[in-house]
Order: C-alpha cells, then sequence, then structure tokens
C-alpha cells in the first residue's frame, strides 16, 4: 500500500505498524520521535499495535536543539 | 511619529512593499521583540532585525564569544573573542542601525527571570541550544500568552515553528512533551551543525517575527518548518490541533508553575 511520509510517497506493506515504519525508515533516536498520522498525535504505547492504512500521512517530528552557544 | 528623510531612505525598500508600506514600517519601529540567546539563531535574526529598524531588541545570553562560536555566530567577529554576547550582538546592531534601541540580558533565562523578561516584549525568539530552556519558553510564552517562534539545528537540518495565543494552537510541549534525558538527543556540540544552517533558520525566525508584526501572510502557527540542506528541501508539516492533555495548554494543565530542568550549567556552555 501507499502512504505518504514525510511528504513523500512510500510503498509499504499491507497494515504496517507506526513501530515496523520506525524501523524501516531508520528513523534516528526513535524513543525521542513523535510521531503524527493524519494530523493527530500517535500515542507512542500504541506504536507496536497502530497499523497504518492505504493513503495515511506520517510525519516523524525530531527534537532539534541548537542555536545559541 | 513621523519618518525622518533618513529613516525613509533607509526603509525604503520595506515602504514600497504592499504588504509593508509607511503603515507596517511604522509597526515594525514601535515593536518590541526579545531574542533569548545570541549564537547561531539568534546572530543572524537580530541583525535582520535591527537592519529592519524593530524600535526595541532585547538579546538574552550569559555566555562569552567564543572562538568555536565564530564559525556560524556571524553578529560577532574575532576581536569581540571573550567578551558577552550580548554586548558584541548590541554593538554590530547599533552599528547596523542606530535607531534601534537594544535592550542586553547577560544572564541565563531560568524560571525566576523569564517572565519579567518577556513581559515587555511583543514576539519572543527562541535561539537557545538546550531543551530545558526551550520548554521553559514555550511554558512561559504559553502562560503568558506571548507569541514565540521556536527554531533548532542541528547537522544538516533546522526547523522552525510559531505559537500564537487564544487560537487553540499546539505548543511546542503539545508535539514534544517533555525535554529527552541529557545526551540522549545530540547537541551541536556533539554532532556538528553547518554555519549557513543557523543563517537560514534564524533568518527564517526573523521573517517570522516581521510578518506577525506588519500582519502580513501567514505564520508558521499550527506547522513546522523543516528545512534538509544536504537534499535543499523544504518540508511544512501540518501539526495535530493543541493536544487536550498537553500538560501546560491542555484543558487540565499539570504544568502551572514554571520548570527549571536539570542540566548541568557546564552543559549548556558551548
Amino acid at each position: 500500500m501507499k502512504i505518504t511520509v514525510g511528504g513523500e510517497t512510500r510503498e509499504v506493506k499491507d497494515g504496517i505498524t507506526i513501530a515496523e515504519l520506525i524501523e524501516e525508515e531508520k528513523v534516528e533516536t526513535p524513543e525521542y520521535v513523535t510521531v503524527s498520522v493524519n494530523e493527530e498525535f500517535a500515542d507512542r504505547g500504541e506504536y507496536s499495535e497502530k497499523q497504518l492504512s492505504e493513503g495515511d500521512t506520517v510525519e516523524f517530528l525530531y527534537f532539534m536543539g541548537g542555536g545559541r552557544a | 511619529m513621523a519618518f525622518t528623510n533618513e529613516q525613509l531612505e533607509r526603509y525604503s525598500r520595506h515602504i514600497i512593499l504592499k504588504e509593508v508600506g509607511a503603515k507596517g514600517q511604522k509597526k515594525i519601529c514601535n515593536a518590541k521583540v526579545l531574542i533569548i540567546g545570541a549564537g547561531g539563531l539568534g546572530a543572524p535574526a537580530a541583525l535582520y532585525l535591527a537592519a529592519a529598524g524593530v524600535g526595541t531588541i532585547g538579546i538574552a545570553d550569559a555566555d562569552e564569544v567564543d572562538l568555536s562560536n565564530l564559525q556560524r555566530q556571524v553578529i560577532h567577529t574575532t576581536k569581540d573573542i571573550g567578551k558577552p554576547k550580548v554586548l558584541s550582538a548590541a554593538e554590530t546592531m547599533n552599528d547596523i542601525n542606530p535607531d534601534v534601541k537594544v535592550n542586553t540580558y547577560h544572564t541565563f533565562v531560568t524560571s525566576e527571570n523569564i517572565m519579567d523578561l518577556i513581559r515587555d516584549y511583543d514576539f519572543i525568539l527562541d535561539g537557545t541550544d538546550n531543551f530545558p530552556a526551550k520548554f521553559l519558553i514555550n511554558d512561559a510564552c504559553v502562560m503568558a500568552k506571548k507569541p514565540f517562534c521556536h527554531a533548532g539545528i542541528i547537522r544538516f537540518r533546522g526547523q522552525l515553528m510559531t505559537w500564537l495565543p487564544d487560537r487553540d494552537l499546539p505548543c511546542y510541549r503539545c508535539v514534544f512533551k517533555e525535554p529527552p534525558p541529557k545526551d540522549a538527543v545530540p547537541t551541536c556540540k556533539q554532532a556538528g551543525v553547518i554555519g549557513a544552517m543557523a543563517g537560514v533558520i534564524g533568518c527564517l525566525q526573523a521573517m517570522e517575527a516581521v510578518k506577525f508584526i506588519v500582519g502580513a501572510g501567514d505564520l508558521l502557527a499550527g506547522s513546522l518548518l523543516t528545512f534538509d540542506a544536504l537534499k535543499m528541501e523544504f518540508h511544512k508539516v501540518t501539526l495535530p490541533k493543541r493536544s487536550k492533555n498537553c500538560a501546560v495548554c491542555g484543558d487540565h494543565p499539570t504544568i502551572t508553575e514554571l520548570i527549571d530542568y536539570e542540566q548541568a550549567v557546564c552543559e549548556l556552555k558551548h
């Protein structure tokens, strides 16, 4: 099935979970990434159960410090 | 206040813009913006806001200029090494535009002083490098209903978002909940940052401030703009709505007093 990840279309297996997608996308520091699915925050506790559907839009939101110093 | 001939000339490229005009430039000249952090992000933001003629610019930073700063903190020069960053920044801003009143705060921003610092300003820029400060700025601005622009940079990536009061917008804490444990997420010092990234994202923060002041276009309110310099791609993420469960802006906030998250001061330097 096709989903959108970070603005780009991805072909992924049907019913992929958020946890599996995190692995597939090689998300950096996955334990600290915020995930939104179709503009809703996903609960961290649900990552391994929550399955994505065709056409879903997923965003990974990363901590970014930087700036001063 | 009428513009002098010199001001008309100085701000002519603004005044000719239909989105700014003389009216908008007056708003800029009467505006007060606070920049927290006179480093990578704060430096370009301060340069452009001073050049734009923002009437009062506050700049807060406890640090002194270090040689390793100069690769990206373009408001400071080699002769400024050892000087408080806020003084070096103020000198450069005044050199660019003597019209601007610069207030310097040579101090760490803490739960004790942040409310007093932000009180008199219209818009706040978060140019800090650490998560305790970013959460503190978010929480204080949410509590005081102060519009602010958050930003972060690392390696070849950067991002920013803007929060405005009374609009049901997600705050930084809605997205990121709480600071990651110390050293869990790499900092610029540990991971590096390409110098021009500070310029790109700091300038975008200045852009948000100026657009907020003149009321032009759409702000990054409810969205997070990310920039990947290796791919040379911007991506605008539409953020979820304000989280009803957010600890600071949710329906039943559990954070009602500001928090100084622990991170040793020495870890905050450089």
